[in-house]
């Protein structure tokens, strides 16, 4: 990269099922507003607005960056829309980071939001397209088939997916922004929830909310904010086709390929070891140990091991998502913003009581589409 | 060459394709629409996907009505192995305008951009509401068309334009259009004969309006020695910046563009001389607002690809014109051009592109 970029502001919302307090750009402003006042800004120090959310339909709001501008305080400045399904949060955030790195701007806001409450998704993410096969049964559907691979290739045990969603759940107890506090989740309450799609229960998906989340990125020379910058260390993208006879679902190559990228720029060659923490888009139970797996915490087979083992927990060697995660807090557009937001609270260590001690280095994660769009970052507390 | 103080790495237009503009494509669906564009921007400079190190695109979920339009899509390039690869929801212009950063960055390049829209699936009218406030602007649902008829109403009642400035704007459009193969409306009708028109809504008559076009564009880039061994005659992105303005209606001069001026003055339009400017304006009137934006005088040959109202297929109509301006460049008919492109209602957002040949 050719300029440093830190995160120097962070903010979210509380996530909620229904945010009826505030329209979309109040709900967008809550976040922006908090980003700028922890890095001690005002709207007009931004050089420019990326803003990011998956489909527009989900809301039923064309092109919302069109009516957000003046809520972001974007009138005058360049305001840029990024959407890359799943994945969006984390592309809007280096799309973002690219306009510092390149020397373009010295300090950008960037947001990402849903507000799923506005519409319903489920239904945005089955209307029937021509000459497609319909997807009625939303993502949870989508990926049921590609976990069940996953189990039988891996030999996994059944009761991993429901670890997964417990640890998550318990996490989100000590993140106050968090959609879900299952205050009383246990194995046993994951394990009686409905089936949803086998084998994924009710508890092992991820809820619906909504909530937005915001960073202001800033050049070396530009750095402020009340707690020390987090530096990217590496940042990137990578896609590949949806219908294609050669791809690996269950442990694409663009991910792969993506990790590889990010940890070449970052000078990762051993990531359990090296990253601290790991903010990573698990949607529904069993991605952790698949992602594991595909981001090379271990080797083929081996992630459900991990997860069993307790590595991945807030108290583990190596603990993932301990904001609690997507399966704890979903709105679609930021969650994957989120992972990279999270991480750069803890390498800044202001993720407050699930603040992994000594954090120094993470790993933020985001996927989408059918397992085909990724966008991952490294943040460290030290200047790259 | 700079902007804002900045020293900006030259990237080359290496190569451009569109596909032909028509009214409604009802034989493909946007992945095929796109592929013969893909495979022909990528023959002209003879490469393949395998040439290029970033990918980026530009179009909208909502003409096709359905989630994630861009997905399917990418299957016409086929990226595999796995692509360095992004996505806005915007015209494909900003689609390049990402790009054009990473080589800022010393990133990338090559990249491909590519834009697709068919926007014949749906009653635009209805569609292009949704992009208004949800709450306040959008329930009373009023239609784009009427929209600019306000814009061109209020041009007239400043004293900046007249009805028969409409019909010159769209008389000229489509008479260059006779010379671009690629356009949908061609012909060559006098303005006085364009004025007979019935309104579609007034102040704007028929001819005043875009045609509903299907199409899609793509652009191949290129810097340093790649740039120079794609091209004979390289043209150079020397100026590049865009800018938004206020949504509320009620709360912009509509017969101005102030955004367009910052963007122009960033872009650093008036450290040259301009032959030919590609100008994204889909109503006849948007014309005179941009070009005054610009800083154009009459010696500058406003779209001479017949521009919008000879072929306006959203969301590759501005990535359109860097390509026709660019061509323009390669062929020798000009030295240094301006392309601007435009999103939101009444031109609420624009972008301004400075090309120069070597």
């Amino acid at each position: 990269m050719a300029e440093r970029c830190a995160v120097i502001g962070v903010g979210q919302t509380h996530h909620k099922a229904k945010r009826e307090d505030v329209s979309i750009a109040g709900l967008v402003r809550e976040a922006a507003k908090m980003a700028l006042a922890d890095a001690d800004l005002t709207w007009s120090d931004i050089d420019a607005v990326v803003i990011g959310k998956a489909p527009d339909m989900f809301e039923g709001n064309m092109m919302p960056e069109i009516y957000l501008a003046p809520a972001l305080g974007a009138v005058g400045k360049p305001m840029f829309r990024v959407h890359t399904a799943g994945s969006v949060g984390g592309s809007t955030a280096i799309v973002a980071a690219h306009l510092i790195s390149s020397g373009i701007h010295k300090r950008v806001l960037t947001v990402a939001y849903e507000k799923q409450s506005d519409s319903d998704a489920m239904w945005a993410l089955s209307v029937p397209q021509p000459f497609a096969a319909p997807l009625l049964a939303g993502a949870g559907g989508y990926f049921a088939p590609h976990i069940r691979a996953y189990m039988r290739r891996s030999g996994a045990p059944d009761h991993i997916g429901r670890m997964v969603a417990v640890k998550d759940r318990k996490n989100a107890m000590r993140n106050p922004y968090a959609h879900l506090h299952l205050a009383d989740i246990d194995m046993k309450m994951v394990e009686e929830s409905m089936m949803l799609w086998d084998p994924l229960r009710y508890l092992e998906a991820c809820p619906s909310s909504d909530g937005a989340a915001a960073m202001v990125l800033a050049a070396e020379d530009a750095v402020s904010g009340h707690y020390p910058p987090a530096w990217v260390h590496g940042m990137a993208m990578r896609s590949e086709p949806t219908m294609f006879a050669g791809r690996d679902q269950i442990n694409p190559q663009a991910g792969r390929d993506c990790s590889a990228d990010v940890y070449a720029q970052a000078g990762v060659t051993d990531p359990r070891a090296q990253f601290d923490c790991a903010e990573v888009y698990v949607p529904f139970s069993w991605y952790e140990p698949m992602w594991l797996e595909n981001l090379g915490f271990c080797g083929q087979g081996d992630g459900w091991k991990l997860t069993e083992a307790g590595a991945t927990a807030f108290d583990g060697d190596i603990p993932w998502n301990a904001s609690g995660g997507v399966l704890s807090s979903n709105p679609i557009g930021a969650s994957g913003m989120l992972r990279f937001l999270e991480v750069a609270m803890q390498v800044r260590g202001q993720a407050g009581e699930h603040q992994v001690d000594g954090a120094k280095l993470a790993l933020g994660q985001a996927y989408g589409g059918g397992s085909q769009f990724f966008s991952m970052w490294v943040v460290g507390s030290a200047k790259p | 060459m700079s902007a804002a103080g900045r020293t900006v790495r030259p990237v080359s237009i290496a190569s451009f394709a569109q596909s032909q503009n028509v009214r409604k494509d009802n034989e493909r669906n946007e992945a095929e629409g796109l592929q013969p564009v893909i495979a022909e921007v990528f023959a002209n400079v003879g490469i393949t996907k395998d040439d290029v190190d970033f990918i980026c695109s530009g179009s909208t979920d909502y003409l096709i009505g359905g989630p994630f339009s861009f997905v399917m899509a990418l299957d016409a390039v086929g990226v595999w192995p796995p692509r360095a690869e992004s996505h806005v929801e915007m015209d494909g212009a900003w689609a390049l305008y990402e790009a054009w950063v990473l080589f800022q960055e010393g990133e990338i390049d090559a990249a491909l951009v590519y834009a697709f829209g068919r926007s014949s699936l749906g009653d635009l009218n209805e569609i292009l509401t949704l992009q208004l406030d949800p709450y306040y602007e959008a329930p009373l649902w009023p239609d784009i068309v009427s929209l600019n008829a306000l814009q061109a109403r209020a041009m007239i009642d400043a004293g900046k334009a007249t009805e028969a400035d409409f019909a010159a704007i769209a008389s000229r459009s489509r008479r260059d259009a006779l010379s671009n193969p690629k356009a949908q409306v061609r012909h060559d009708v006098a303005p006085d004969v364009l004025l007979e028109d019935d309104y579609v809504v007034a102040p704007l008559r028929r001819h005043a309006l875009p045609p509903i076009t299907d199409g899609a564009a793509a652009i191949v880039l290129a810097a340093g020695d790649k740039a120079l061994q794609w091209s004979e005659r390289p043209v150079w992105i020397t100026g590049f910046d865009h800018r938004m303005e206020t949504h509320s209606l009620g709360a912009r001069d509509l017969t101005v563009s102030p955004s367009t001026a910052k963007a122009a003055e960033v872009a650093g339009v008036a450290d040259g001389n301009v032959d030919i400017a590609e100008i994204h304006a889909p109503f006849a009137h948007q014309e005179l607002i941009i070009a005054e934006a610009l800083g154009l005088d009459d010696s500058v040959a406003v779209n001479p690809s017949g521009g919008p109202l000879a072929a306006n297929p959203l969301m590759s109509a501005g990535l359109i014109r860097i390509g026709e301006a660019a061509s323009r460049i390669r062929a020798g008919q000009a030295d240094r051009a301006v392309a601007h492109a435009t999103s939101g209602p009444c031109l609420q957002q624009n972008l301004v592109c400075v090309l120069e040949g070597a």
